[in-house]
């Protein structure tokens, strides 16, 4: 029973950490798409974010300057989002495109050309890296039965990211729903030309929706290659800005709904970790890579309209052209 | 899915502009390459002897071309219809998958002259089944098919993995690798054609999938612009609403052009699985499926760009290779990140610079009359 009850808190901590760089993305894909531009490169912002972060504080030993500087450089990947998408009215599916395929090509020249070791940064020690954040008396509470322990495992513990990400959401939403950028944001994702009558720069809120987006894909590469990892590996988000995309898709563009999706995939994940190569009775050796492809399956299925319906801002995907 | 300038002639619109684009993206490599400390005209040197400098180089650079040819004409053809497929590599794999089942189950039955054009067949079946799931949802259920297909990418990357490691691992091998395929099951490699016609060429991947990425280059052609089919897909794309005038349904329309494209992306594992590996194994599509789209986007969508583009990055790719064999400091991935500027410069940044050449050719264009006159 105590083990089964450790088991299962150990499974929901190591799902809070798979699922905060998916938090920082989902919420950073919300304002993106929100503001009607389909942010597919998610994955290479945050990649790029993640290489930077490392690099930075392999050099300077500084997980704040990390910090800052993957912000900015996932930032100027989303600038370049938007000169394409929003200034050249560009296809926003390829500038995505372009901008992933640019990152993981880019992170590893770059890498191997700055450190020489095959495309990984050096390994960071515990200072240059934001490290895990023990609560007060996490030990002499742990005693206590149940609640002990979901103290100490569960909300102990993890560096200042993971709570960071656990804000944002409240943030996004009270932002997005309860500010007047917020419902501008909206309107100009569901019809633009709206905004642009009522006398409000379409270019100018997109451009901000999409600056935030990068500011928070920033934050989950810090948060993958500083506080995650001690360091950067080559394509170290395999995929993870997809599934981020997928639960922002599954979350039906809400931030909270978006939370819970984030959660389920990550402990799909974490539970697809925990049973590599177990045999469980009556089923034999369970397939890991059916939970892993769990995620991508389920959004599918919701695409499809099987459970429930998940519609995107009216005016997504299409640049707003002014009338002259 | 293009749009095109009226102010401009034709040939300033599919021809400088596009190069004009694939050259700022060549440009903007080159200073990464100073970035690194290294010499970029040194480096185009370097690519271009390891391309095209000897038998060998010419074969991969071929060989590569050959994936890309198939990878491009996939995701064209659904731009034709107004679809994005960034689904190529998953197609690709599930391609291969299939031809790869096929043969491990018919090549101790079957004579080559059966097994080779079956397997071509079941390739091409798979990845068109595998695009057919994603282009059902869009064309009846309204899923983005952006988006299904990149998951789709993810779901066949992960039943490969369990069916390799899993199911079609050969017995007592510890890698994930099937049983190589018996000999009828070959596609016959360049060199070996050569051999027959009496002429000795140097070893390399180059295979007679290349004269099949030739066949479907024009058929692809007959099929778009000659064709009822290809006037239906292009009708959708352009405007759908229209297309439904002129009786023409969507949704059988997306479901063709998927069917096609799918198909066309299958035939990289024709490439990999039949003319190279001789055997299923992992990651064996190493990214083609995504590199399709640069070369559709150069080669504005048309099968006669799209072989120039695929030659490039088939150069690209080999030239790569070399590149990073002989200077330490730049590696291989060097190659995907131009391709990835390549994408932006001449698919996401299109017509930045059609205001530009707009401007220097009426300024040219003005001045002639005037003298005419004067």
């Amino acid at each position: 029973m105590e083990d089964g009850y450790l088991f299962i808190l150990l499974t929901l901590d190591a799902t809070l950490r798979v699922s905060t760089p998916l938090i920082f993305c989902a919420m950073a894909g919300l304002f993106s798409e929100r503001s009607g531009i389909i942010d597919i490169s998610l994955e290479g912002k945050m990649l790029s974010g993640a290489f930077v972060a490392a690099s930075v504080a392999a050099v300077t030993g500084s997980a704040w300057l990390a910090m800052l500087a993957a912000v900015g450089v996932a930032a100027g990947l989303a600038a370049l989002h938007g000169f394409a998408c929003i200034t050249h009215k560009g296809n926003q599916v390829v500038s995505g495109v372009a901008i992933n395929i640019l990152a993981s090509g880019l992170t590893v020249v770059l890498g191997i050309a700055w450190f020489h070791q095959g495309g990984q940064t050096p390994g960071l020690p515990s200072s240059a890296r934001f490290m895990p954040i023990e609560f007060p008396f996490a030990e002499p509470v742990s005693v206590i039965p149940m609640l002990g322990p979901f103290y100490k495992e569960l909300l102990s513990g993890h560096n200042l990211l993971v709570y960071l990400a656990f804000m944002v959401v409240p943030l996004t939403w009270w932002v997005v729903f309860r500010t007047r950028f917020g419902l501008r944001l909206r309107a100009v994702g569901e019809n633009p030309t709206a905004v642009d009558t009522a006398g409000i720069s379409v270019t100018w809120l997109r451009y901000r929706a999409v600056l935030i987006c990068g500011l928070l894909t920033g934050l989950a590469g810090t948060y993958l290659a500083i506080g995650q990892n001690a360091g950067f590996v080559r394509d170290m988000t395999a995929g993870q800005g997809y599934i981020a995309l997928a639960a922002l898709i599954f979350g039906k563009w809400r931030p909270f709904s978006a939370l819970g999706a984030c959660l389920i995939f990550g402990l799909l994940d974490a539970i697809a970790i925990r049973l590599q190569g177990v045999h469980v009775a009556g089923i034999g050796e369970v397939p890991v890579q059916l939970i892993q492809a769990l995620p991508y399956i389920l959004t599918v299925v919701l695409l499809a309209g099987f459970i429930g319906k998940a519609v995107a801002p009216k005016a997504i995907g299409m640049p707003y052209l002014k009338e002259r | 899915m293009s749009q095109s300038s009226s102010t401009l002639p034709r040939w300033i619109d599919i021809g400088l502009i596009p190069l004009l684009n694939v050259v700022m993206a060549l440009v903007v490599s080159g200073i990464i390459i100073l970035l690194i400390g290294e010499n970029p005209i040194e480096a185009v040197k370097i690519m271009m002897y390891g391309a095209l400098g000897y038998e060998e180089g010419i074969g991969y650079t071929l060989y590569y071309t050959t994936n890309f040819v198939f990878t491009g004409l996939a995701v064209a053809v659904a731009f034709h219809a107004g679809l994005f497929n960034i689904g190529g590599e998953g197609q690709a794999y599930i391609g291969g998958l299939g031809a790869g089942l096929f043969i491990l189950m018919a090549d101790s039955s079957l004579p080559a002259i059966l097994i080779l054009p079956l397997g071509i067949i079941t390739a091409g079946l798979f990845g068109a089944a595998w695009a057919a799931i994603p282009a059902y949802l869009q064309a009846y259920r309204g899923s983005h098919i952006v988006i299904t297909t990149i998951m789709f990418n993810f779901i066949a990357s992960a039943l490969m993995v369990y069916l390799m490691v899993n199911v079609l691992i050969k017995p007592g091998q510890m890698s994930p690798e099937s049983r190589p395929f018996l000999d009828n099951a070959h596609l016959p490699f360049a060199h070996e054609v050569f051999a027959w016609m009496g002429i000795e060429i140097t070893r390399s991947p180059l295979n007679v999938s290349i004269i099949w990425a030739v066949i479907c280059c024009v058929g692809l052609w007959l099929f778009i612009w000659r064709t009822r089919w290809g006037y239906a897909i292009r009708s959708v794309g352009f405007n759908e609403k229209a297309a439904v005038y002129a009786g023409i349904t969507p949704a059988k329309t997306i479901m063709l052009a998927m069917f096609v494209s799918g198909a066309l992306a299958g035939f990289v594992g024709v490439n990999e699985i039949m003319g190279v590996h001789h055997k299923l194994l992992l990651n064996f599509t190493a990214g083609y499926g995504f590199t399709g789209i640069a070369v559709s986007l150069m080669g504005r969508n048309h099968p006669f760009g799209i072989v120039l583009a695929s030659l490039l990055f088939g150069l690209l790719y080999q030239g790569g290779a070399e590149l990073a064999f002989e200077v330490p400091t730049i590696t291989r991935e060097l190659v995907v990140v131009i391709q990835g500027l390549v994408i932006l410069f001449s698919g996401a940044l299109a017509y930045m610079s059609t205001p530009w050449v707009e401007w220097v050719y009426r300024k040219c264009t003005h001045k002639q009359p005037a003298l005419q006159g004067g």
